[in-house]
């Protein structure tokens, strides 16, 4: 591993036996687990390239069992690390020595589906496809569909902010969400939005909704449900360059038309998608969308006819609309498969989350491609094409001294490179400890206080997932210093421009 | 009050603020003043105008991005993005013809920073939803960024949403970038005649819970419906958009889902813009003396708490969920009998009354003591001497 944790605090190491007797009367039973071989299923989560066992880990039944064990640690200064299904590939609940690993699997019922206000409220641990699942008898679904959705919990989803496939017409989870509740470090308990719409003071449930564990552990959700499109169909288009792809998904978004789902992959991502899923993938082309569009059948054929007329006009060499529901499932399989089919064909594979504005595109995967030729590693993308989010899948071998080593690096350049030229270091898979010691290059010293100022309003001893996200933690007290001098200002007087 | 502060530029913003922090001034934020009687009424030492931070600095109609300086006329970026057959899919309400100022003079500042949406906002969100990125200058003087120019973004905390809606109380933004989206090529609406308000909110419902992605569902009773469009009965109405084969078909589809309610009618493309645009801007309260309170709750309750108000005239936007509420002058604005009708479920804000009553009522929903006290430490950690609009939202905060 080579991202540095803070220091474990030896005063709380040296304590453990009492402070897990100390949880073990507020989570009875097999809420505790303090045995090394029990808490191994917990040292990592989607990011496996960094592990470390957990102080202890507490899987919490109820709110107040929640709110007994934060106030517990608050009073007692020991860290608290948040987990939901562990699905995060940044490494958001990578456990502490010294820290509290908070299991909330066991928050998995669906509280209340109330359909005349469109809303499910639900536990945190309950999945994301969950969701859909409750609520598909009356035709309703959750609409942000994380690749994980079978496993990943909502709770998760609240932390990271996770997007999808359909998240540009859609939206990512925080314009999917009305309201919480969270406990804070102190165990005070708090109810944020409820079935309406915005908030009545500051934006708090928007500020929540991709913290990554750091200002609360939320312990219940209301989501907006949505009706299912009347149809959806999707099609393949195939292109003998990246470029040409790109410029038709600038095309189609051009002509006033927002696809409920635009995905580009490139030619090694093909292959490995279609020797694993058998999608039917062209393999003779460099590049290929899916492009899906859904409403009514007659605006779905309407727009069909449209964007393969501007697929044909920049120069695509394949075209091929689903003819039936399960034909678009399988072009979607193959799409949702893309990560594990690279695990197929490589040892390892390290899976990046940039996003670039879409007109950068030919210069990013230019650039990757130098990039992978310099490190040797090769490279597979799958794009989120119509919101500029791109993953390259870096493949590698751990077993190979100093390979890892040398992805982190590669993939760290990838990252810069999305900066650069204009994008940001990650578009859904959050920072965690991944992305920790890259977040200079996107903020400055002062950026990047006044976001821990903003912790510090939550969580001012800093014990909530501490070593995520802030490439450097400062106290709060030393943050909120001011230094202010009257003589010193430009402006002594009142100031006239 | 002593003339305002006008910088030309963002360094002379930070230099403002800086100025105010050390001789202990407070600075109302403004941009060309179309909301600033909206909030509490507090008395600040000077205004800081932003109204010469103007442009458009990028927009790219295919990247669906615009950047613009935040004192830049909303009016201007609305036509240039009219120009490219796009828009603010969130509708911004223009609430000078409510506020008895001319129409059409926010700022794209104003716009994010009030969290302004519409009859959209069911659909599309409000500016929160599509508010990407901003430079401004905190109450602690210095100048700080967050998010970015691209539509998906979870690097860092996401900044932009706490000063969505936070009427210039954490910073002031001098720059701010929007997401914007195609126009709709159309759009009609269907209007179902005669419904009482419970009625209505069912019919609303339904027309919600059908695949037919509604993008405007408002009730107006009666008395509104006739200071509105001169007719004589109560007015619900649905809005669908987008390609013309689908609004046609959704309609259709709408029309059989709804006809057991009552009598039908529809509007076309050019009726059905100036009326959603009134219902967006509160026309039919526009132009007479009334305290205005807005309402949001839950969809299915808006009607109970409505009828709970008593000597109040209403209409109801976003499926029932929004209620935009008149009463006659009284002592409290009716702030009694609107706060215990909404009780827990949802919050109102008054919008329009004398600036006495805005400084000796709550203006915003009163928060529980945890959320109230998590709201100072909040505004502390951005403005922790108190510069920026102290007091606009909470008093004392």
């Amino acid at each position: 591993m080579s991202v540095k944790m803070p220091e474990p605090d030896q005063a709380v190491l040296a304590r453990r036996a009492e402070i897990v007797a100390a949880l073990q009367t507020i989570v009875p039973g097999e809420g505790v687990i303090a045995h090394e071989r029990e808490m191994r299923p917990y040292e990592s989560d989607g990011l496996t390239a960094y592990r470390q066992l957990p102080f202890v880990v507490v899987l919490p039944e109820t709110t107040e069992q929640v709110s007994r064990v934060l106030a517990y640690c608050h009073a007692n200064d020991i860290r608290v690390v948040p987990r939901g299904a562990g699905t995060s590939l940044s490494g958001g609940a990578l456990p502490l020595a010294d820290g509290v690993l908070l299991g909330m699997g066991k928050f998995n019922r669906v509280r209340e589906i109330d359909f005349a206000n469109r809303a499910a409220v639900v536990e945190p641990g309950v999945t994301n496809l969950a969701i859909s699942q409750a609520v598909a008898h009356e035709g309703f679904y959750y609409a942000p569909d994380p690749s994980s959705q079978i496993a990943c919990s909502i709770g998760g989803n609240i932390a990271e902010n996770s997007g999808g496939v359909h998240c540009l017409k859609y939206g990512m989870t925080t314009n999917n969400v009305l309201g919480c509740e969270i406990v804070l470090i102190t165990g005070e308990v708090l109810r944020i939005g409820g079935k309406h719409l915005d908030a009545e003071g500051y934006d708090l449930l928007g500020i929540i909704t991709g913290s990554e564990g750091l200002l609360g552990v939320v312990t219940e959700v209301t989501v907006r449900i949505l009706k299912k499109p009347e149809t959806a169909r999707a099609v393949l288009v195939g292109f003998m360059s990246s470029e040409d792809a790109g410029r038709c998904v600038s095309a189609i978004i051009g002509a006033g038309i927002i696809p409920g789902g635009m995905e580009m992959m490139d030619k090694p991502a093909i292959h490995a998608v279609e020797e694993f899923v058998h999608a039917g993938y062209p393999l003779d082309v460099e590049a290929l969308l899916i492009v899906e569009l859904d409403g009514p059948a007659a605006e779905v054929d309407h727009l069909l006819a449209r964007v393969e007329a501007i697929a044909r006009d920049c120069g695509s060499t394949e075209c091929r609309v689903s003819t039936s529901e399960d034909e678009r499932l399988l072009f979607w399989a193959g799409r949702k498969a893309a990560f594990p089919a690279v695990g197929r064909i490589s040892p390892d594979y390290y899976c990046m989350d940039g996003t670039i504005p879409r007109a950068k595109l030919p210069l990013v995967l230019k650039r990757t491609r130098e990039l992978s030729e310099h490190y040797g590693l090769r490279v597979a993308n799958v794009f989120h094409a119509g919101d500029g989010n791109l993953h390259p899948l870096i493949l590698y071998d751990a077993n190979k001294p100093g390979e890892l080593e040398r992805t982190e690096e590669f993939g760290a350049e990838i990252l810069k490179l999305c900066v650069e030229v204009g994008g940001v270091l990650t578009g859904e898979h959050g920072v965690g400890v991944e992305k920790r010691d890259l977040m200079p290059a996107m903020f400055s010293e002062i950026d990047l206080n006044q976001q821990q100022r903003l912790k510090c309003a939550f969580d001012a001893k800093g014990l909530l997932n501490p070593g995520k996200v802030f490439p450097t933690l400062h106290r709060c007290a030393e943050l909120g210093r001011m230094h202010v001098h009257a003589g010193r200002v430009a402006f002594p007087d009142i100031p006239r421009f | 009050m002593t003339d305002p502060l006008k910088p030309r530029d963002a360094k002379d913003v930070e230099a403002a603020v800086g100025w105010a922090l050390a001789e202990a001034k407070t600075l109302e934020i403004v941009g060309r003043g179309s909301k600033r009687g909206i909030g509490r009424a507090a008395q600040w030492d000077l205004s800081l105008d932003l109204s010469e931070l103007s442009g458009v600095t990028l927009y790219e109609p295919e990247e669906l991005v615009l950047s613009a300086k935040a004192g830049t006329p909303l009016a201007e970026i609305e036509k240039l993005l009219a120009e490219h057959n796009q828009e603010l899919a969130f509708e911004p309400i223009d609430y000078g013809p409510l506020l008895g100022g001319p129409a059409g003079d926010g700022t794209a500042g104003g716009t994010v920073a009030a969290n302004l949406s519409g009859p959209r906002r069911i659909k599309a969100g409000a500016a929160r939803d599509h508010f990407l990125g901003f430079t401004a200058v905190s109450g602690r003087g210095e100048t700080f960024k967050s998010g970015g120019r691209v539509v998906k973004n979870v690097t860092g905390y996401d900044l932009c949403k706490l000063m969505a809606g936070s009427w210039g109380t954490l910073a002031a933004m001098t720059d701010v970038t929007v997401k914007v989206l195609p126009r709709a090529e159309t759009g009609q609406t269907l209007l179902v005649l005669g419904l009482d308000d419970a009625k209505a909110t069912q019919a609303m419902s339904a027309a919600m819970n059908s695949p037919n992605d509604i993008s405007g569902a408002a009730h107006l009773p009666a008395p509104v419906a006739a200071r509105l469009t001169g007719a004589g009965r109560a007015v619900t109405a649905l809005r669908v958009e987008g390609v013309a084969p689908s609004v046609v078909h959704r309609v259709h589809s709408l029309e059989s889902l709804l006809k057991s309610f009552g009598a039908l009618a529809t509007l076309d493309e050019t009726t059905s813009r100036p009326f959603w645009k009134s219902v967006r801007d509160v026309m039919p309260f526009a132009g007479d003396d009334r305290v205005i309170w807005r309402i949001s709750t839950a969809p299915s309750r808006g009607h109970e708490i409505a009828a709970a108000i008593e000597e109040s005239e209403y209409f109801y936007d976003w499926a029932g969920g929004l209620i935009w509420l008149a009463l006659p002058s009284m002592h409290d604005g009716g702030a009694a009998r609107v706060r215990s009708a909404v009780a827990g479920n949802g919050h109102a804000t008054l919008i329009r009354a004398a600036p006495g009553l805005r400084a000796s009522v709550a203006v915003f929903e009163p928060q529980t003591q945890g959320l109230a006290a998590l709201t100072r430490r909040v505004k502390e950690s951005f403005d922790p001497k108190g510069v920026l609009g102290p007091g606009r939202m909470v008093a004392g905060v």
